[in-house]
């Protein structure tokens, strides 16, 4: 049954790669129906899960012994627990709306079958990576999904610039992998096992500093897989990829692992104070980062995946809070997968109906033309910036109450970060849909076919009703608790000032955004006279400029250096002894010039020679 | 008799075919000087064996004789083809085989 969920998307992936362009003309339903019925399976999983007490809901199934290399044993087994089973139905739900909505994406695009292999190469790794039952097939999962963003970054490798984000996407991930894979030998070596349950149970009788670096080895691979500070500059190149990739793989799912990761590994956060720290860190820093990368950008998709990391950095801020925050860092992540996944489908819808321009200040009063993009953007626009009722709300309130609990500090950060993204989505909202049309000559804007906006429709249900679902009906605190733990906040009912200030925040932000970009006309030029802090965020905040001369530059010199001292240095040796014996030869080798008769006079001489010494040692 | 003698006449017929060796154009003049510096050495192969009184040296004498003779076979029919195709029977006429 589990095998099933990620045999079904495999199998899928393996038939449109291996079956070539025969398999063209139905290939992309052949991936729907793969991935779609992956999701009835984890449904069916769900369903009987929800049919048993909350202590045996947990399934593990024992496939194979993986590696049995003395002490160092790892199962191939498969787990599904509460929170397994959230990210399979977020997984292959969005997931398979998201193959929907590629039918009509990719329609025109002759490598459509390739894309539909990948995507579901995608899926089964993801869901290889949230079904594993041990760190090290977890790694596999990992890399398998790095290696399906790689290829669908780089889809349109034609592109110059796409072809370089994949590479760059790729790259910054090693480095995160570099600290999974020390995160594993860590854990053999203190507690002689890798799988989930033997290292929760034994992480007790770790020593201080072993938990520790487990704790910071971690976070480096949640770093480089959700793009967090300072591993966070591929996420913006990445959006070269096709939009629904975008979507699921660089919004909803893959970039979410390392919350997944954190919560996963609970049990060495829970007794690391230090690691714990070091998290909340990382996403205070992200979090308004992104969301101050997103303030100035006008490629829509940039804007998001600015958007997308700051909602990351929420979530591993909460991680970092501990048993208190975990479960709203899943809940987050869960509505954030659902809204954030329908503003990039509806951005993509945008982009369908203007000839694939991707820069919002050539938008403009598009609601009249896109009605269905329009309502579903919006719902997606009440949900993240956290209107109730709409699912961010419920989320992203309780992270930020949460923080304010641990310090205040921490807790100012995500107020301030949820006025930001007020801010920027409205600037987003407004600048695609309300004030004049700045439409490219040419540009005739119409709605999408219906498989793109069906799909749509669906995930702006789930926006705007997917929080009150989970926390009310389907109790989502109480569903974790036996995974992740749950400790109440120490003063319930308190902090009653907070809501309504959060509310204020966030309204402050929609109307600056609407008071700069609503009333006012948007220039159709990025203007060029910007103050200092608007140029950082339009670069990046630099990130990329820094990474280049602190890595890059020096690497490169140090590359140098190397190549020189191997030409010049030790080929110069090798390559110099072998001219002098040549040379020497050369000469060497006059001396067979073909007279017999001096060669018998040199024997001659020779011999003489001999005979003399001889002669003369034996005085 | 003395058998320096004997010895100063191996050193002798020694030196001068070693002379006719490297001084000597005409392959069959040179090889004639190879002869005799053959036979220069049985002389004191024969010699050291009669003044020691032991057969070691007549033995040795008998050895440089049959590979003389094998020689003389190989050597002579180089020589004959050589002058077949180059109509000369000068050995630094034959001087093909350099570097």
């Amino acid at each position: 049954m589990t095998a099933a969920l990620i045999g079904l998307p495999l199998f899928g992936a393996t038939v449109l790669l291996l079956g070539g362009r025969r398999t063209n003309a139905w290939g992309h339903y052949f991936a729907v129906a793969m991935s779609a019925s992956s999701f009835f399976v984890g449904v069916a999983t769900f369903m009987s899960m929800l049919g048993r007490s909350a202590e045996d809901r947990t399934i593990e199934t024992h496939l194979f012994d993986w590696i049995a290399v003395g002490s160092f044993q790892v199962p191939f087994g498969l787990q599904i627990d509460q929170l397994s089973i959230a990210f399979v139905l977020l997984i292959t739900g969005v997931g398979t709306l998201i193959h929907i909505y590629s039918i009509g994406y990719m329609a025109h695009d002759e490598n459509r079958r390739k894309f539909f292999a990948y995507l579901n190469l995608f899926v089964a790794a993801m869901l290889l990576l949230v079904l594993a039952n041990n760190y090290f097939l977890l790694y596999v999962g990992w890399e398998g999904v790095g290696l399906a963003s790689y290829l669908l970054i780089s889809f349109w490798q034609h592109k110059p610039s796409a072809a370089v984000a994949g590479k760059k996407a790729f790259v910054v991930n090693r480095v995160g992998d570099v600290g999974l894979s020390l995160a594993v030998m860590l854990m053999f070596v203190t507690f002689g096992t890798v799988t989930f349950s033997g290292v929760s149970a034994a992480a007790g009788n770790g020593d201080a500093t072993s938990l520790k670096l487990i704790g910071f080895a971690l976070l480096l691979a949640a770093c480089g897989k959700s793009a967090q500070f300072p591993l966070q500059s591929w996420l913006l190149d990445a959006m070269e990829g096709p939009t629904p990739v975008s979507a699921l793989i660089h919004a909803a799912t893959m970039v979410t692992a390392g919350v997944y990761l954190i919560v996963r590994a609970h049990a060495i956060f829970d007794l690391s104070e230090t690691a714990r720290t070091a998290v909340v860190v990382i996403g205070a820093i992200t979090l308004l980062l992104g969301a101050f990368i997103g303030t100035a950008k006008d490629d829509i998709k940039k804007g998001l995946a600015g958007s997308t990391m700051s909602q990351i950095g929420y979530m591993i801020l909460a991680a970092g809070l501990g048993p208190v925050g975990y479960v709203f860092a899943i809940f987050h992540l869960l509505t954030h997968g659902m809204f954030k996944a329908g503003l990039f489908l509806g951005a993509g819808s945008v982009m369908h109906g203007v000839n694939d321009d991707v820069n919002m200040r050539h938008y403009g009063a598009l609601r009249g033309a896109m009605k269905i993009t329009y309502v579903t953007f919006g719902l997606g626009f009440l949900a993240i910036i956290g209107i109730p009722p709409f699912a961010g709300f419920w989320s992203k309130d309780e992270i930020i109450k949460v923080a304010f609990e641990q310090n205040t500090l921490v807790g100012l950060c995500t107020l301030v970060g949820a006025g930001v993204t007020a801010f920027y989505m409205t600037r987003m909202m407004t600048m695609t849909f309300f004030g004049e049309a700045r439409w490219e000559k040419d540009v005739h804007p119409h709605e999408s076919p219906s498989t793109m906006t069906i799909p749509m429709i669906i995930l702006a249900v789930g926006s705007a009703f997917g929080g009150l679902l989970l926390l009310f009906v389907g109790d989502i605190e109480a569903w974790l608790e036996p995974v992740t733990g749950f400790a109440t906040s120490t003063e319930a009912g308190g902090m009653a000032w907070l809501m309504p200030t959060t509310l204020l925040v966030i309204a402050a932000g929609v109307a600056y955004a609407w008071n700069t970009y609503g009333r006012r006309p948007v220039p159709v030029v990025a203007p060029a006279e910007v103050s200092l802090l608007t140029r950082a965020a339009r670069n990046d905040a630099y990130g990329d400029a820094i990474n280049e001369a602190i890595f890059m530059r020096p690497g490169l010199h140090l590359t140098r250096a190397l190549v020189w001292f191997d030409t010049k240095g030790i080929d110069g040796f090798i390559g110099g002894f072998a001219a002098l014996i040549g040379g020497l030869s050369a000469r060497g080798r006059k001396l067979q010039n073909g007279y017999a008769r001096s060669y018998a006079l040199t024997m001659l001489g020779g011999a003489a020679l001999i005979a003399f010494v001889l002669y003369l040692v034996r005085l | 008799m003395n058998p320096n003698n004997y010895l100063i006449l191996a050193g002798i017929l020694f030196t001068i075919g070693a002379f006719g060796v490297v001084v000597r154009r005409n392959a069959i003049i040179v090889f004639m000087s190879v002869e005799m510096m053959l036979n220069a050495a049985n002389l004191a192969f024969a010699t050291a064996a009669r003044t020691t009184g032991t057969l070691d040296g007549q033995v040795a004498a008998f050895f440089v004789m049959v590979v003389a003779a094998a020689e003389v076979v190989v050597g002579l029919a180089i020589i004959v083809t050589i002058f077949r195709t180059r109509r000369s029977a000068s050995i630094d006429e034959a001087n093909l085989l350099k570097y």
